[in-house]
């Protein structure tokens, strides 16, 4: 693959890995992370609460920082990297886009589930307005067909995007599934395309490099695969098999391995790793941020969070439906008790 | 002539027009006489028509020409189009009972601030979002019993029950929802969340509402308990398919609270009761209006 186009790398550690941390990064975190992951030789850096502008929530965990404490930091120590920022569509606004445009960011991701890509009209105009780097996510890509998929891709096309995304948001593609969407996209849309990976399968490197032989040209990644779940896919083990296949990008090796082992790894507050958890997330296919709401009211309510999560998979939830997790809880200790 | 009914009309075809079309045509105290749109060939319309509801094809103008057809008119458009509709309606002596985002009126939820002596005297009143609708009266049930400083509510759809106007305006829900969880809730600060579910089949609306108190809340458990069951059973007078999804759950100073609405089912399927419940709050508004209407005019 050696004739690919230099691929993109943008970096979720600062995003992405709020969730792992409960979205608890420091200033001085943040400060370190982005000047680490800048000097590695990233594209982009994204650095927000996990779920985006005005994310910090009773809901989703508030965040340690400000929203502009984050966004200017990263802004800040990163020399050459461009920042970006996630919007979720009914979390933020495009009050938060033009607050977030001035603190510095030119990049933004407008994240809707993947069924639902005519809430983020307004936000991807107003984004390319505002002459940002303008990016449609399309998240639990697993949910729908590649065929649907790909109508909801043209809507964020139409809308300006300039580059859209098959976000695996629950680590529940397989490749073939990543493959078909991936083709479909690269054959039907004049935009970039990017993927999104979590490694709740163990396929995270994987279905990155299978995006990227199918013609994608941005990956998501962050240090050490900080991030929900059982992590995103790790910037230094994507970085070693693209080397080996001679695929080009700007990232240093061991620059990535040193600030995942010495920096990311000691600030992690639960290993992010494969665990019998995370793999239910991406065998039932949730949402990954789901991981430590499930945990915490498994323990709470003294019942098995796989089952909370297997529940919460048949009911159909979505990114952002954290509140039923409670519900279920609830519901599960009950059968119990009466069992 | 007391069973004389106040006549009323319908500006928007659309889900939320066409829901409020079956619930006034059960209606003592409202006649509903015209229902108005700008497209021809909308399905609301063709409905109005087949129940003996007059449409009229071309928006607030035609209104306008008839203005004997109306003295209440429900707004279920957008908040752009009601901007401009109402101050077109104040000049037809109209009252408007605004169920779009654009709160031009003070924000109603019949069960926390409909008073009919307070009522007559404004001519236009605007019903908030659907998700306003579901959760503000729980958190003004909490702020009745102890001081409120941040309430927050995550309201979840079926997807098959926004329409384009929902969600080509998303952030309108967000912004005068939580603009209204401060003005008629009681809290100082708030935040609103939407999600979209296309679930199938299509999941409830649900809303879960999250308080932060200024003092412990473990203190007055009882007394917020018993809050919430009273304004519950207020809010269900009027939207039967109201009720709590989860049991509360009071931890130090955060309350959260968890309530389904299960619709009618009069236009969409019961599913949609986000539909129902901001209809069912405005049919109750405007009959509240009607009432006094009503009195005023056997009192002349």
């Amino acid at each position: 693959m050696s004739n690919h186009r230099k691929v993109v790398f943008n970096d979720v550690t600062l995003r992405d890995g709020m969730h792992a941390i409960s979205h608890q990064y420091s200033t001085e975190q943040i400060a370190e992370l982005t000047q680490l992951i800048d000097e590695s030789g990233v594209d982009i850096i994204e650095a927000t609460h996990g779920d985006g502008l005005g994310g910090s929530s009773i809901q989703y965990g508030f965040s340690k920082e400000s929203e502009e404490e984050i966004i200017t930091t990263a802004v800040k120590n990163a020399k050459n990297a461009k920042v970006g920022v996630l919007l979720l569509p009914g979390i933020g606004t495009i009050e938060h886009l033009e607050r977030a445009r001035e603190w510095g960011a030119s990049v933004v991701r407008v994240a809707t589930h993947c069924s639902e890509a005519d809430v983020s009209e307004q936000h991807i105009k107003k984004a390319v307005d505002l002459g940002m780097d303008t990016v449609g996510f399309l998240m639990m890509s697993h949910r729908s067909t590649p065929e649907d998929l790909l109508e909801e891709a043209k809507k964020m096309e139409s809308y300006g995007a300039g580059t859209i995304y098959v976000v695996d948001s629950a680590g529940a593609l397989t490749m073939d599934d990543t493959r078909r969407r991936i083709a479909l996209f690269k054959e039907n849309l004049s935009t970039d395309i990017g993927f999104h990976g979590h490694n709740n399968l163990s396929l995270g490197v994987a279905n990155s490099i299978v995006a990227l032989e199918e013609g994608a040209n941005r990956i998501d990644t962050s240090l050490a695969g900080m991030g929900a779940g059982a992590g995103n896919t790790a910037t230094e083990q994507l970085v070693a098999v693209m080397n080996k296949m001679e695929i080009p990008h700007s990232v240093d090796l061991y620059k990535a391995m040193d600030a995942a082992e010495n920096v990311m790894k000691p600030m992690m507050n639960r290993p992010v790793q494969i665990d019998r958890l995370s793999l239910t997330l991406g065998y039932t296919g949730v949402y990954s941020s789901f991981l430590l709401f499930a945990e915490r009211a498994g323990k709470e309510y003294g019942v098995d969070p796989r089952d909370i999560l297997t529940k919460i998979s048949e009911m159909g939830a979505v990114g952002g439906q954290e509140d039923w997790i409670i519900g279920v809880a609830q519901d599960l200790a009950k059968e119990k008790a009466h069992a | 002539m007391s069973n004389q009914k106040i006549k009323c009309a319908i500006i928007g075809s659309g889900n939320i027009g066409t829901d409020l079309m079956y619930k006034l045509l059960r209606s003592d105290k409202l006649e509903l006489t015209a229902m108005v749109g700008i497209d021809r060939n909308s399905k609301g319309l063709a409905l109005a028509k087949e129940h003996g509801v007059k449409p009229i094809y071309n928006g607030i103008e035609g209104l306008a020409e008839e203005p004997e057809l109306a003295e209440i008119v429900y707004e279920a458009t957008s908040a752009k189009a009601h901007a401009y509709n109402a101050p077109i309606l104040k000049n037809l002596g109209m009252k408007a009972v605004d169920l779009t985002p654009a709160a031009v009126g003070p924000f109603l939820v019949p069960s926390v601030n409909l008073k009919e002596e307070e009522i007559a005297e404004l001519d236009n009143v605007n019903m908030v979002t659907c998700g306003g609708q579901a959760t503000i009266p729980m958190v003004k049930a909490i702020s009745d019993v102890v001081k409120v400083d941040y309430a927050e509510i995550v309201a979840s759809i079926a997807s098959k029950s926004a329409g384009p106007g929902t969600r080509q305006n998303i952030d309108e829900f967000t912004v005068t929802t939580a603009k209204a969880l401060r003005e008629v809730g009681g809290a100082d600060e708030s935040k609103a969340i939407i999600t979209l579910n296309p679930a199938e089949p299509p999941i409830l609306m649900r809303n879960t509402i999250h308080v932060q108190t200024a003092e412990s809340a473990d203190a007055y458990q009882e007394d917020i308990l018993a809050s919430l069951d009273s304004m519950l059973k207020t809010v269900q007078g009027y939207v039967k398919g109201y009720r709590f999804k989860a049991d509360p759950v009071i931890k130090g100073n955060v309350v959260t609270v968890s309530v389904e609405v299960e619709g009618n089912g009069d236009f969409l399927p019961k599913y949609a009761g986000n539909l129902d419940i901001i209809t069912s709050a405005a049919v109750k508004t405007g009959e509240v209006m009607a009432a006094h209407m009503t009195k005023e005019e056997a009192a002349q």
